[in-house]
């Protein structure tokens, strides 16, 4: 993968645009309480880690996010559009990266960006610029003809990554994108994407695992549906590892 | 223009995805094929016809059972996109398309169209075939049918839509079958007239009487005879309306795609 990532973000370093924030959300499954009154902002520009274990509620977050669900409670911004309010606003300002796979397997890779392209009002020759560029970016260019059935989990990753970034969002949502990938894959998806918010671009990064996550980033541990702590991962962790502060803080959390 | 080019797209992505399912395509044309062949050959002559509207002349049980089959093409695929649709919930690709920066409505009237336009190319290779099978309709007929084609296929596709959004898991869509597709397509006027049926049970009559699918199928009936059957169209349009009204309630993002705990 490349480093310099300026095509497919529109964007140089030094150049940031609106971010994230999210106000006193809450939301509930039933009597149970996923997210308890969260409230945080993603400075734009900036890598923002959500660290927290399995059930920590980051799912549901990113649901909320991406108006899959809605809540009646709090407010969240994306891009400086607000999400209930102006919804198509704030859906056309961001990138995602879901959990789960979303590509269509018996669609080439090309075919799969396309789609999203027209889905967000791009076509023709604008659309087969900006896929050529994303997919270059990405060193997926050769594969573009491929299958997404044919590809292996990291390539798969990878072209999802492009499709995020095709319309040009100013902010990128990361729900645990690298779950199941090799090492090498991780590596490079993880590096990727700290370039990218290098260049401008807001992330919100969602993960379990703290190798993800650098000490200069933006962190927010996330636990029981509640922000235990956020701010700037060398400050929080102190002297400590990223892993030891989020096992002390969720053991206490407990 | 960006509506356009969405519906477009969706369109187009729904023809690639059918274009590699061939298996699809010869299943939804085998299913009809073998009622029209082999049903409508052994019912021919336990059955008797009387002179009905729009039918000027008496005809064969083949050429009654034709407008009953095209209505079973668009129901099955109804129920086949709602199931592909669990599918694309379950694997994700929902996702994708729910969070495009366009109002929500207009990506599912989308994916109504683009199901709804797949189930009319089967429709017309069906009759394709019953016509070199000699069950032939007015050449103007097979023009007029088309709308009548859209109407039901909206309706039947809506109804698959809607019960996508409550159907929770691909393993519960043999219910879906057991108690949608099989009472829909017998309890109407597809495989024998209303007043045939209001001969053994009345009641079983006015059941048909007010189960869309029959006016779907009489729909493209009277379309295929160039007549136009406008209380059938009221009835299918109304339903469709409604069917549309609680898929898109059942999409609403305040109910949540799929409330899993995460």
């Amino acid at each position: 993968m490349t480093a310099d990532p300026t095509t497919c973000t529109g964007r140089g370093p030094g150049d940031p645009a609106p971010g994230l924030s999210v106000e006193d959300l809450s939301f509930s499954y039933g009597d149970r309480r996923a997210l308890d009154r969260i409230g945080f902002a993603c400075p734009p520009g900036r890598f923002t880690a959500l660290l927290g274990p399995n059930g920590a509620g980051k799912s549901t977050l990113f649901a909320l996010l991406t108006r899959l669900f809605t809540s009646r409670s709090g407010r969240i911004r994306i891009g400086g559009a607000d999400l209930s309010r102006s919804p198509r606003r704030a859906l056309a300002a961001m990138g995602i990266v879901f959990q789960q796979p979303t590509l269509d397997l018996d669609l080439t890779v090309r075919q799969n960006l396309t789609y999203f392209a027209a889905l967000h009002g791009i076509s023709g020759r604008d659309a087969r610029l900006r896929i050529a560029e994303c997919l270059d970016r990405l060193g997926m260019a050769e594969r573009a003809r491929e299958r997404a059935r044919d590809l292996n989990g990291g390539h798969r990753r990878r072209t999802e990554l492009a499709r995020a970034l095709l319309h040009r969002p100013t902010v990128l949502l990361c729900d645990e994108p690298t779950v199941g990938l090799d090492a090498a894959s991780r590596s490079a998806i993880v590096d990727h994407v700290h370039d990218l918010a290098a260049w401008g671009l807001t992330v919100l990064w969602a993960t379990h695992l703290t190798d993800e996550v650098r000490h200069d980033d933006h962190l927010l541990i996330l636990h029981r549906g509640r922000i235990l702590r956020d701010g700037r991962a060398s400050e929080i962790c102190g002297g400590a590892t990223i892993s030891e502060t989020l096992l002390r803080l969720t053991e206490a959390g407990s | 223009m960006t509506w356009v080019t969405a519906l477009l797209a969706i369109v187009a992505r729904e023809a690639l995805r059918f274009a590699h399912q061939r298996e699809r395509f010869l299943a939804a044309l085998v299913r009809p094929l073998v009622w029209l062949l082999v049903f409508a050959a052994g019912f021919r002559a336990a059955l008797g016809l009387s002179i009905i509207p729009p039918y000027q002349t008496y005809i064969t049980y083949e050429t009654y059972i034709v407008p009953g089959l095209c209505g079973m093409i668009l129901l099955f695929n109804g129920m086949q996109s709602s199931l592909s649709l669990v599918y694309d919930r379950e694997m994700g690709s929902m996702r994708l398309l729910l969070t495009a920066p366009l109002p929500r409505w207009w990506l599912l009237v989308s994916k109504l169209v683009a199901s709804t336009a797949i189930s009319i190319l089967q429709v017309y290779a069906f009759l394709a075939i019953a016509w070199i099978f000699g069950i032939e309709m007015a050449a103007w007929g097979y023009v007029a049918v088309l709308p009548a084609l859209a109407v039901s296929g909206v309706m039947l596709g809506a109804l698959g839509l809607a019960l996508s959004s409550f159907v929770k898991q691909l393993e519960n869509f043999a219910g879906v079958m057991n108690f949608v597709i099989f009472p829909m397509f017998f309890l109407s006027s597809a495989l024998y007239p209303l007043w045939k049926m209001a001969e053994s049970s009345p009641l079983l009559r006015d059941v048909c009487t007010a189960n869309p699918f029959t006016h779907a199928v009489e729909l493209i009936r009277f379309a295929l005879y160039l007549q136009f059957n406008a209380a059938a169209l009221a009835w299918t349009g109304l339903a469709a309306a409604a069917f549309l009204a609680m898929a898109l309630w059942g999409y609403d993002p305040a109910r949540g795609l799929v409330r899993r705990k995460g």
